[in-house]
């Protein structure tokens, strides 16, 4: 596709001719630019419907609904924004979850996505299409996803030219790494807002390029729309001023960029004030002082910058230098003493530090540690997620390089930044995904064009032989040089066939891993059956309608904080901890409850007030992400609160076990009984043992559980989920 | 000690020197550009008055403070703003129409002040 601008462009050095010719070449040349025009249009179109229709695997393979674990909650809140209008939602004090803490969800919580939903659904039933609001949420993320590649199109037309940003629109509509985050049912703040991210860069550097205070607001308040949609804003605040530096040092400085960000950031900053979560964030954090930092510096810079225009002597502007610099500095450096010193200014949070040093959160906070998302990303998931990408993103940084601009400049500061934190964490593949689709397509779309620019000069060079007169003396230079590489057409072919080989394997690799990998809802679970159909395990919401309809509605349900989202979405019971996981405590003590010995639990869950505890068990499907699984992050998350749990307990010599030579502690705690209650009496796979853990692999340690305070309420029909019920205390006497 | 005092007698003079020139350059500013610089200065001084009066009254209603200095700070960079674009000895904006410059100038006061009225409480 990038070809195709490239060879409309090639064809002009040709119109040198006679009059005539002339005449008609510009009849044609006008035909060819509609031409063009359609053609990037179509194929935008094309882009447009490819990037919303490849996010439908998951539909069709299961069914329209809610995906995993966040997204039951947005769909909660959304649900409840749409029946009970804004400002109930606004003032939402949700006493179902964290029992008995509660939480206040409309200062809590970004509302962006669900406002989003809420508009698109009020707009369909305006326009009187009876939808249910659970397809507008599953539908939210692949249609902000066919968004994002118009606004690729158009930040790579920005930055490049138009040609680029086609390419980068198409690689970015089929691009794992951001499908990961935005097939049909992830209903989650990451779908909207890698459009709102994208929106905020293009418009910013089109605000820097043109130097105009409108695009610039149109920026503060793509901004705002990121804001309230992910706290991945945080990127955006640093990496701007980060940019500006950048510009400041090497020299670049200009009125369009003090324009561009100071309007930016001023109306960004509060617009993004009127965001409850955020609040004053912006004055008071440390993540935030960057920015303001480049704020007052640019203001310096501007008065510099007149003083000098002003004076208009050299000698007289370094004294006025000297004396201005040193206050400046010095006020800035008691500013940010004082402010840090009286607490005003907040330290940077866990969450910041663990981006930039890697091992931070893993001594510090297990909590965020114990998130498989935020673990380092290995090669192999850089190679799964960008592909062929991976190799052209080097090339596109030097085709960057070779023509730096403001603009290119700024996707060098993205690519190479986002690359860094990508690293870091594997969710942050996702805020990556952009900048290395753009840079790749710069990559390709200029080798592109250079190649079929080559094709095209040489197969003219018998015209321009033929009209010496008229054709210039760089083009003769060329056609010179054209003649001493020999095989150069031949060559160019073959570069040519072998990048759009390359761009096909890219694009069935992209559909491969849609299919196989990433449409996967994680609530409903698929296997290959023994004569290779297809098992579908429905467990979780078999449990979840279970406790809706046979628990009594104010019922507390202990489980781990995993879970706690749906059981509050799809079950309609109150949860002690969900994955908002904002009070550690709480967290370590359901997980020191996991831990211990059952009258020891006994007397936690008493004092929770807890009627029901859920676990997730997969001994007899050998589904393998269950609670004995993620046990010792539930051992080091209650160690870490309450000394008494000790991990070491739970191990044998530095070895996880659950058989027979596990540890004592183990073989006894509250979870493993939960989990192994009647295991040991049946047969799970033929020709092994009773009580074969199909998950791990052996055979369990302590197949006779007993179980004293507690009873089994419910077993889902494939034991994944198994619920029971915490007896009231025995009578005294 | 009387090399240091020379220094600082000759660091006066060049000051002296300094803002003599410094005016006798602003004086040749349009008249149009002085008005906006006054209207800068305003904005600057109502901040600095209101960061003051922060100082010694407290920040209580910290939003009714931050709203109050960001519309000061945010008015004086726009207006700046206007001034670097409506500048007829800007190269850069020599495209750009004064009429348009204060469109987007006038655009950018009324999201400004509509948030602030917001943020107020």
């Amino acid at each position: 596709m990038g070809g195709k601008p490239g060879l409309s462009s090639a064809m002009a050095p040709v119109s040198l001719k006679t009059d005539y010719f002339n005449l008609s070449f510009r009849n044609f040349k006008l035909k060819t630019k509609q031409q063009e025009l359609l053609i990037r249009v179509t194929a935008l179109g094309l882009i447009y419907v490819l990037a919303f229709i490849t996010r439908l695997f998951s539909v069709l393979r299961y069914e329209s609904m809610i995906h995993e674990f966040d997204p039951y909650f947005n769909y909660r809140t959304t649900l409840y924004l749409t029946e009970k209008g804004f400002y109930e939602f606004w003032n939402w004090f949700d006493s179902e979850s964290w029992y008995p803490l509660g939480r206040i969800i409309g200062g809590t919580l970004y509302p962006g996505l669900m406002v989003t939903a809420a508009l698109i659904y009020w707009t369909l039933r305006f326009l009187s299409f009876a939808v249910h609001i659970r397809e507008v949420c599953v539908l939210t993320a692949p249609f902000f996803a066919s968004n994002t590649t118009l606004v690729t199109y158009l930040f790579g037309k920005e930055i490049w030219d138009s040609g680029a940003g086609l390419v980068a629109a198409a690689l970015i509509a089929i691009c794992p790494g951001y499908i990961s985050r935005s097939v049909a049912g992830s209903y989650d703040n990451e779908g909207v807002a890698i459009f709102a991210l994208l929106l905020t860069f293009y418009l910013f550097v089109k605000a820097v390029n043109t130097g105009s205070l409108a695009w610039s607001l149109g920026s503060a308040f793509a901004y705002f729309y990121m804001v309230s949609a992910w706290g991945g804003y945080i990127f955006i605040i640093n990496l701007i001023p980060l940019y500006v530096l950048v510009l400041l040092v090497t020299g670049r400085y200009s009125m369009r960029l003090y324009i561009a960000y100071n309007c930016m950031y001023i109306l960004g900053m509060l617009l993004a004030m009127q965001i409850r979560f955020v609040g004053f964030q912006h004055v008071q954090s440390g993540e935030h002082m960057a920015a303001m930092g480049v704020f007052f510096l640019m203001q310096v810079f501007y008065f510099l910058d007149w003083v000098k225009h002003l004076l208009g002597d050299a000698k007289k502007f370094q004294s006025f230098l000297k004396i201005t610099v040193t206050c400046a500095v010095s006020v800035g450096a008691l500013a940010l003493g004082v402010g840090m010193a009286s607490g005003y200014i907040s330290p940077w949070t866990g969450r910041f530090y663990s981006l930039l040093d890697p091992t931070y959160a893993k001594d510090h906070i297990p909590i965020i540690a114990s998130v498989s998302e935020h673990q380092p990303t290995a090669w192999s998931s850089f190679m799964f997620d960008f592909h062929i990408l991976l190799f052209l993103f080097p090339a596109g940084l030097y085709f960057c390089f070779k023509r730096l601009s403001d603009a290119t400049i700024f996707i060098l500061l993205y690519g190479l930044t986002s690359m860094y934190f990508a690293g870091v964490m594997v969710r942050l593949i996702l805020v990556a995904t952009p900048a290395v689709c753009l840079i790749s397509a710069i990559a390709v779309s200029a080798t592109i064009k250079n190649l079929t620019s080559l094709i095209r000069t040489k197969s003219k060079i018998p015209h321009t032989g033929s009209a010496k007169g008229t054709s210039s003396a760089k083009a003769s230079a060329k056609a010179y040089q054209d003649q001493s590489l020999p095989f150069q057409r031949n060559g160019a072919i073959a570069l040519l066939v072998g990048a759009f080989y390359l761009l096909a394997r890219y694009a069935i690799h992209c559909t491969w891993v849609t299919s196989e990998a990433y449409s996967s809802p994680s609530i409903v679970l698929a296997a290959r059956g023994a004569y290779g159909g297809r098992v579908i395990f429905d467990d979780y919401r078999e449990a979840y309608f279970w406790l809706r309809q046979n628990t009594p509605p104010d019922a507390k349900i202990m489980s781990w904080w995993d879970y706690g989202y749906q059981i509050t979405a799809m079950g309609n019971r109150t949860v002690i901890v969900d994955n908002n996981t904002w009070n550690n405590t709480h967290i370590a003590t359901v997980g020191r409850a996991m831990s211990s010995y059952e009258p020891e639990a006994y007397e936690i869950m008493q004092s929770l007030d807890v009627d029901y505890v859920l676990v997730v068990f997969g001994g007899v499907t050998g589904y393998s992400s269950d609670d004995i699984n993620k046990f010792l992050w539930m051992v080091r998350i209650g160690g870490g609160v309450f000394p008494i749990i000790k991990e070491p307990d739970y191990l044998v010599n530095g070895e996880y076990r659950v058989d027979k030579g596990a540890a004592p502690k183990m073989l006894n705690c509250l979870m493993y009984k939960l989990s192994y209650y009647r295991f040991g009496e049946l047969t799970t796979e033929y020709g092994k043992p009773l009580g074969w853990d199909r998950a791990r692999g052996v055979e369990i340690g302590n197949k006779d559980v007993k179980l004293e305070y507690l009873e089994e309420a419910f077993t889902t029909s494939n034991w994944i989920v198994r619920i029971y019920k915490v007896k009231p205390p025995s009578n005294r006497w | 000690m009387a090399r240091s005092s020379s220094s600082s007698s000759s660091t006066a003079k060049d000051a002296q020197a300094l803002i003599q020139s410094l005016r006798s350059a602003y004086a040749a500013t349009p008249t149009n550009l002085k008005l906006i610089d006054l209207y800068v200065v305003f904005a600057v001084l109502t901040a600095l008055i209101q960061v003051v009066y922060m100082a010694i009254v407290g920040s209580f209603p910290f939003n009714s403070f931050l709203s109050g200095v960001l519309s000061c700070v945010g008015t004086a960079v726009i207006a700046v703003c206007l001034r670097i674009q409506v500048n007829k000895e800007n190269k850069e904006f020599k495209d750009l129409a004064p009429e348009r410059a204060f469109a987007d100038f006038v655009l950018c006061n009324l999201v400004l002040h509509l948030v602030i009225m917001n943020f107020l409480g």
